[in-house]
Formats: structure tokens, C-alpha cells, sequence
């Protein structure tokens, strides 16, 4: 076959062969435009009121559902004995989860260099932040008594008393407030040139007013730039020890106690790749409708997704490593308690939840996602993000439920079935997570101009006779 | 105290960052010590020309990240050994490896925040009012598309005609004086 009857793909770049990360034709002042009118426009586009209408909805459901928790107490959702972790840390582990692909994205592919997270990097950290908001709030109201949450940070109390730091449960305060602490910080710092160009830009006067006091005055003086350069270098170093930290605390949660299927030493890796796989999934989720809504298709562009769809591949396999050395360790440990959890855990009465899971996270993805062809077609792309976050959320399912619901005793033995309560908080955190995520892209920079402008052709500085002889 | 009135500086405007970075380079040769570039994203090689090379950001962080690991660990053991011992399983009361969990992430909260704040205390932020504003052509570009080069008026060497001369021989798009 003659290779130059074939026609060359503009989306592709000839010198590596991948898909280019910008598309050509973009200049500092294109850019600049297009991410700003999305937020300077005085017209809100009516599909938008319609999401948030939608998501809004949702967002006053998980009010609804808190308030009457707060008035009744957590006996209204499905937790009793031995069930007592139900959809609260089903939800908290799940959440966190997805906030932690956020700060792979913003902070290890920086570190890596990987010039192609630049489009993605600022609304996968927001979307870090809103599933931490979300997240946080389930140790929250779960612990039953939610106003007397400070007890839970030391402090110096009337009665004397102060928290106990060898329960994993208080490494769990101090690894989400510092997660979501350090996330907004980053978040902030990385806007603030931005929120720059913002005032610059605005037409009305209050746009001027607030874009200017957020910016803190930013002009861009190149002393100011190294600085700058040098804290996102750092709090990039720093977030990266963070998000291993936090899902592996979390996984400690389970790890640490006695309990066949939690006690294992593979949980904090398996935890902390599944928590990157469905955080991916969530980035696809968000960013496939956006980048359509909003024409982004020149910024988040094909290679974006491939590449997402291998990182998907990758932890995806990592994951099925755990799955595959918990049934392995089920049978090797030659303990009664483990093959039995197991046995049950796939063929028991909840059966079902296993086979889901097996099926969204691995079955599905792990076979398709080798085709480039599938990775680059957005539709199916969009599609398996939702089975991966499907899945991943079972996998939370099937870890706490399946292991507490059959107790060592057989006079022990429950069942789960969630309340209507549970799916409205859960629903709700939905809303929630779009609403804010919604007022996100309207209101400030989804896209980071400052580190898109580094990424175009004319940031490169020629030396002096070859800018003459273009000229 | 710096002059609160008069010309704050001469502000050239460029449209590539290899102009700025020429110009930059020349002037710093030429013994301009008051001076600053303008880009509306990090140009490292026009901080180069102007002679800066090193900050004091890393420094704090790491007095930052220090102050965090050493307070948490030792509220931690004081907790744990003298405010309020808890005889769990008979295990000692100083159990460090438990502790480090939460020193490790206050090490990075401390960190992380003097990275932050850190960076923009040094580089006087929130400063919402700035004389280089003034310039009707830096507010258009500066944080969009162009590249400025400041002569400020504190150098020693700075006199209105012949640094105006000066910067013009740099073919920029424009050269305007700022004032106070």
C-alpha cells in the first residue's frame, strides 16, 4: 500500500506521531480570548442555567437529606449491627478517591514535565476540591453528633481530654484538612496570573473590581515569575508525598483492624491506584462535556484523552493486581475467616456487587482501552468513564459491606439495604459536586492561560539572526 | 522612602520575548541595575538577563516544613507521655512510629502554606495599586500578549532623554514614562 495516498491527519503531529497537544494556529492573544469571554461574557449561555438547574435540584435534595439527619439522628440511614460503615464511607473513600486524580494531574505530571496537563491541569484541581468538599463532609455527619466535630482536632478541652493519635481514624483528620488545605492553596496560586489577565480583560467595572483584588495585584514582573515558578515547583513536590499519603491513611482505616478483607497489606498501593483510576474517569466525565460545550476542542484536544486512557489502562491493571492478591492471600493464608470472606464476597448473597465490579472496572475497560482507535473516540471514552466510576464506587461497596455483613459468628450475621436517606445524601453530594464545579467554569479560569501561552510556538526565543532572517 | 511623585520609569513595549531578552541583556551589560521585564507568563531567560537568578521561596519552605514536622511531633509526645496517657493493650506510651502519620502531613500543610504565602510576601503582593498601571499599553498587553522592559527613574544612571534614546535604539513598539 502506498503510504502517500494517505492523507495526513491535521490533528497529528508528523514529528512525533502523536496528536498535537494545541492545535495549530493558536496565538498568545487567540488564547487569551477564548478562555477569558467564557467568563467575561455578560451573556450566561442557557444550557448553562439548565445543568445548574438540574444539579442545583440536587443540591437542595442533600440539604433536605442532612437537615433531617441532623434532626433524627444517623438511625435514618441503613447502619446498624454489624453494618455499622455504610454508604458514609462508602461515598467519603469514593470521593476522596476522585479528588486525588486533580493532583496527579496538577502536581506529579508537573514534575514530570509532561507539557500536556497544562489544558487539564486547573479543572481537574478544582474538581480536586469540590470531591474534597464532598468527601470531607461524610466523617462528618456520619460521626452522628456533627456540631461536636472539633472534638476531633486537639485542643486544650475543660475536661483535659485530648484525641489519641495512634488510631488511624485522627491520621484521617490531619491527612484530609491538610489535603484540602494544600489543594485550594496550589489552586489559588496557580490563578492568580490569571484572575491577572481577568481584570485586564473585564468591560464592567465590579468584573475589574473583584478579578482585581483577587489577582493581589499581579503584573507580571519577571522577579515575581521565578518566584512563582519556584513555589508551584514546590507545592507540586509537596502534593505529590500528600495524595499517596492520604488514600494510603485512608486505606489504614480498613488495614489496620482485625477484620478479614480489610486486614491486608496490599490495600494503601491498591487504594491509592484504584483512587487515581477513578479520578481519571471522573476528569473524562467533566471534561469530554466541556470541552464540546464550551469549543474547547483546541486546548483539550484528542491527545489529552489518549493519553488519560492509558494512565486509566495502567492503574487499572494495578488494581486488578489487588483484586487478583486478595483472592490469592484469601487461599495462601490458609485461614478459615479469609477464604470464607471471600467465598462470600463473591457468591454470597451481595454476590452481585462483586460481579459489577468486576465487570466496570475490569472486564470493560481493561479489554478496550489497548485500541487507540477506542481511546480517541470521545463518545466511547465518555462512556467508559462512567463504568469506571461505576465500578469504582462498588469496589467501595463490596470492601465494607461484604466484610462486615457476615461477622465471625453466624449469630452475628446481618444484611445491608440502603435507606432512601443514604441514595438522596448520595445523590445530593452529585449536585453538590456539579453546582460548584458549574460556578467553577462560569466565574473563574478553567484552562490556565499563563502555562498554555509557554506551550505555543512563538514562546520560543530565537536568537537574533534567525529572528532577522524570519522577519 | 522612595519618591512619591515625578516619573517612575521608562516602560519599553516589545512583541516577542527574544526582543525583551536582547534588550534586557544589553541593559544589564550596560550597568542598568533598577529594572524589571514584564511577561504575561514566566520567561526565565529574561530574569537571566536582568541578573536574577536565585530566591529565598525554597529556604522558607523548607523553615516552614521544619517548624510543622517538629510542633506536631512534639504535641503528639506530650499528648501521648504527660497531658493525657492512655494504657491501650499495655504498647508504651511513646509510640513514635504512630506519630509520624500526623507530623508527616502537618511537615507538608506548613510546608505548603509558606511556599505559598511565602512567594507572595516576597514579592509584595496583594499590591493592588502599582505606578506601572498607569501606562495605558501595559494594561492591554502585559498580562495578554506583549513584553515590556521598565527603566525605573531610582537607577543611578537614569535620565529621562537619554534613556528614552536608549531604549528607542532597542526598536520597540513603543517607549512610554510612566509616572507615580
Amino acid at each position: 500500500m502506498a503510504t502517500s495516498e494517505v492523507k495526513p491527519n491535521p490533528k497529528i503531529d508528523p514529528a512525533t506521531g502523536e496528536f498535537r497537544v494545541i492545535a495549530p494556529g493558536q496565538t498568545f492573544r487567540s488564547i487569551t480570548e477564548k478562555i477569558s469571554r467564557i467568563v467575561l461574557t455578560p451573556q450566561t449561555p442557557l444550557g448553562w442555567f439548565a445543568f445548574f438547574g438540574v444539579a442545583g435540584a440536587g443540591a437542595t435534595m442533600l440539604l433536605v437529606a442532612v437537615t433531617w439527619l441532623f434532626l433524627k439522628g444517623v438511625g435514618i440511614w441503613a447502619i446498624s449491627q454489624p453494618v455499622a460503615w455504610g454508604f458514609a464511607i462508602i461515598n467519603f473513600v469514593w470521593w476522596i478517591g476522585i479528588g486525588h486524580a486533580g493532583t496527579l494531574i496538577s502536581a506529579i505530571l508537573l514534575l514530570f514535565k509532561q507539557g500536556w496537563r497544562n489544558s487539564i491541569s486547573r479543572f481537574a484541581e478544582a474538581m480536586t476540591i469540590f470531591a474534597v468538599v464532598c468527601a470531607g463532609m461524610f466523617p462528618l455527619i456520619h460521626i452522628g453528633r456533627p456540631w461536636l466535630g472539633y472534638w476531633m482536632l486537639p485542643y486544650p478541652a475543660t475536661m483535659e481530654v485530648w484525641p489519641q493519635f495512634r488510631s488511624p481514624l485522627l491520621w484521617d483528620v490531619f491527612a484530609v484538612s491538610t489535603y484540602a488545605t494544600i489543594s485550594v492553596v496550589f489552586w489559588y496560586v496557580g490563578m492568580v496570573p490569571d484572575f491577572g489577565t481577568f481584570r485586564d480583560r473585564a468591560q464592567s467595572k465590579f468584573a475589574q473590581y473583584i478579578y482585581g483584588i483577587l489577582s493581589l495585584g499581579w503584573r507580571g514582573s519577571v522577579r515575581h515569575w521565578m518566584r512563582y515558578e519556584t513555589a508551584s515547583l514546590l507545592l507540586s513536590g509537596l502534593a505529590t508525598p500528600l495524595v499517596l499519603s492520604v488514600h494510603t491513611v485512608i486505606s489504614f482505616d480498613f488495614a489496620v483492624a482485625v477484620l478479614p478483607g480489610w486486614h491486608t497489606t496490599i490495600f494503601p498501593p491498591y487504594f491509592v491506584a484504584g483512587a487515581i483510576y477513578s479520578g481519571f474517569a471522573m476528569v473524562l466525565t467533566l471534561a469530554i462535556p466541556l470541552r464540546k460545550f464550551y469549543h474547547l476542542e483546541a486546548l483539550v484536544t484528542e491527545r489529552h484523552i489518549d493519553n488519560m486512557g492509558k494512565v486509566m489502562l495502567a492503574t487499572g491493571f494495578i488494581v486488578a493486581y489487588g483484586y487478583a492478591m486478595e483472592v490469592f492471600m484469601a487461599w495462601y493464608s490458609a485461614s478459615h475467616w479469609e477464604a470464607f470472606m471471600m467465598w462470600n464476597r463473591m457468591f454470597g448473597p451481595m454476590g452481585w456487587a462483586y460481579w459489577v465490579l468486576i465487570a466496570c472496572n475490569l472486564a470493560i475497560p481493561l479489554t478496550t482501552l489497548w485500541s487507540r482507535k477506542l481511546r480517541t473516540s470521545i463518545a466511547f471514552m465518555f462512556f467508559i468513564s462512567i463504568v469506571v466510576n461505576t465500578g469504582m464506587w462498588f469496589e467501595r461497596f463490596v470492601i465494607i459491606v461484604t466484610s462486615l455483613y457476615r461477622d465471625f459468628l453466624p449469630s452475628a450475621w446481618g444484611t445491608y439495604r440502603a435507606t432512601k436517606w443514604d441514595y438522596m445524601t448520595f445523590v445530593g453530594t452529585l449536585g453538590l459536586f456539579t453546582s460548584l464545579f458549574l460556578l467553577f467554569v462560569r466565574f473563574l479560569p478553567m484552562i490556565p492561560m499563563n502555562e498554555i501561552r509557554m506551550l505555543l510556538p512563538a514562546a520560543k526565543i530565537t536568537p537574533k539572526a534567525a529572528a532577522k532572517a524570519g522577519d | 522612602m522612595p519618591p512619591r511623585e515625578g516619573t517612575y520609569g521608562l516602560l519599553a513595549e516589545f512583541d516577542t520575548p527574544g526582543d525583551l531578552v536582547r534588550a534586557a541583556r544589553q541593559a544589564h551589560q550596560d550597568g542598568w541595575r533598577r529594572m524589571d521585564c514584564y511577561t504575561p507568563y514566566p520567561v526565565e531567560e529574561a530574569a537571566e538577563a536582568i541578573g536574577f537568578h536565585r530566591n529565598k521561596v525554597p529556604l522558607i519552605t523548607l523553615v516552614g516544613g521544619l517548624m510543622g514536622l517538629v510542633a506536631m511531633f512534639l504535641l503528639e509526645t506530650w499528648i501521648s507521655v504527660l497531658a493525657y496517657p492512655l494504657n491501650i493493650g499495655g504498647r508504651p506510651l511513646y509510640s513514635w512510629p504512630a506519630f509520624i502519620v500526623p507530623a508527616y502531613e502537618w511537615t507538608i500543610l506548613f510546608a505548603g502554606l509558606s511556599a505559598g504565602f511565602g512567594m507572595f510576601a516576597l514579592n509584595g503582593l496583594p499590591a493592588l495599586y502599582h505606578p506601572l498601571f498607569n501606562a495605558p499599553n501595559f494594561r492591554d498587553g502585559a498580562t495578554t500578549d506583549k513584553f515590556f522592559l521598565c527603566l525605573e527613574a531610582l537607577d543611578p544612571k537614569f535620565d529621562l532623554v537619554e534613556a528614552k534614546k536608549y531604549l528607542e535604539a532597542f526598536q520597540p513598539v513603543s517607549v512610554v514614562e510612566v509616572e507615580y
